[in-house]
């Protein structure tokens, strides 16, 4: 089977922005479920939050391609 | 398993397969990425100058639609996020998000099938505008020397924390702003691209392949449709994400404690 080693790399390196995105929406369902009325605030930030883990990992699968 | 699955000489898709030739003539500049740019600057200022050019009271569903999509970015990105002046970003920010949500959406439009924005230069000179703009009005609102001043050295921590915290916010501001801006927009289209190719080329090369590789030629195909749908929900993510980050910038800037 051909491959690089890479793409193992981006897999492993993906499980940290996965528990992130976990605990960023976690947080998110919990302030909702307690207070239904602060979603309107908590959704900019909680996607502001998954935006930034999300990149992380995204740029891992860019470096899994470059290098 | 590994000579079955590979018989044929499965090529999986690659980073070449974003290099499209020219469309038509021999120009760098009839590639498809610039022609649906374009297109989609065209498209863009037709439907909104057809939404708003006979405005009513009781509003057509083309107004409707066209007032739905800039009362959420006025509404929701600008005014909440930038606060009292947020009318003068306005239009940059409607700009930004319904140029990159039109260009996002190109690539799960048939026939079209292709994100411009997942060639990097595109939104590298995207986040240049925001980048600009943020300094810009942080420079105009607090002087330069005052600005550049709450960026080295945020008020309100012990001076030794400086050694480290000078730097990193310095980067901050000047580097990692606008890269990551950029290259979340473009990692996440090409991701998306590249996804969609691997279950749609993989199950056109099972669909030709013996008759066992035939039957689950299917359930690559039905996962491509189903990440197509998904796209479409990442697609229109990253362009309020795009839009909501500028937003968020220039409100750092218009604020005088940051």
């Amino acid at each position: 089977m051909k491959g690089t080693l890479n793409l193992v790399g981006y897999g492993l390196s993906a499980i940290g922005p996965a528990i992130a995105t976990g605990l960023i929406f976690a947080a998110y369902i919990n302030g909702v479920a307690r207070q239904p009325e602060a979603r309107s605030v908590l959704q900019p930030i909680a996607f502001l939050g998954f935006a930034l883990a999300e990149a992380l990992a995204l740029f891992g699968l860019v470096l899994a391609f470059v290098l | 398993m590994r000579a079955f699955a590979f018989e044929g000489g499965f090529v999986p898709p690659s980073t070449a397969d974003f290099n499209l030739p020219p469309a038509f003539g021999n120009s760098e500049f009839t590639t498809k990425p610039i022609l649906l740019v374009f297109l989609s600057v065209i498209l863009v200022s037709v439907f909104f100058v057809a939404a708003s050019r006979k405005a009513l009271v009781v509003p057509t569903k083309l107004q409707f639609a066209g007032e739905l999509i800039y009362g959420f970015v006025r509404n929701d990105l600008g005014k909440e996020i930038i606060g009292a002046e947020f009318m003068r970003f306005v239009p940059l920010l409607f700009s930004l998000f319904t140029f990159i949500l039109t260009n996002n959406i190109f690539g799960i439009v048939p026939l079209l099938q292709f994100p411009a924005m997942s060639h990097v230069s595109f939104p590298y000179v995207l986040a240049a505008f925001p980048f600009i703009v943020f300094h810009w009005v942080g420079i105009k609102k607090q002087g330069l020397g005052h600005y550049l001043k709450g960026i080295a050295f945020m008020p309100g921590v012990p001076k030794a924390v400086y050694v480290l915290l000078t730097p990193i916010e310095i980067a901050t501001f000047f580097l990692v702003r606008p890269l990551t801006l950029s290259l979340r927009l473009f990692a996440n289209m090409f991701a998306g691209h590249l996804l969609l190719l691997v279950f749609i080329m993989g199950g056109d090369h099972l669909i030709k392949g013996v008759i066992g590789l035939k039957l689950v030629a299917p359930f690559s195909f039905t996962l491509g449709i189903v990440m197509t749908f998904f796209e479409f929900m990442v697609q229109c993510l990253q362009a309020y994400i795009f839009t909501l980050l500028s937003a968020l910038y220039i409100a750092g800037a218009l604020s005088d404690e940051h």
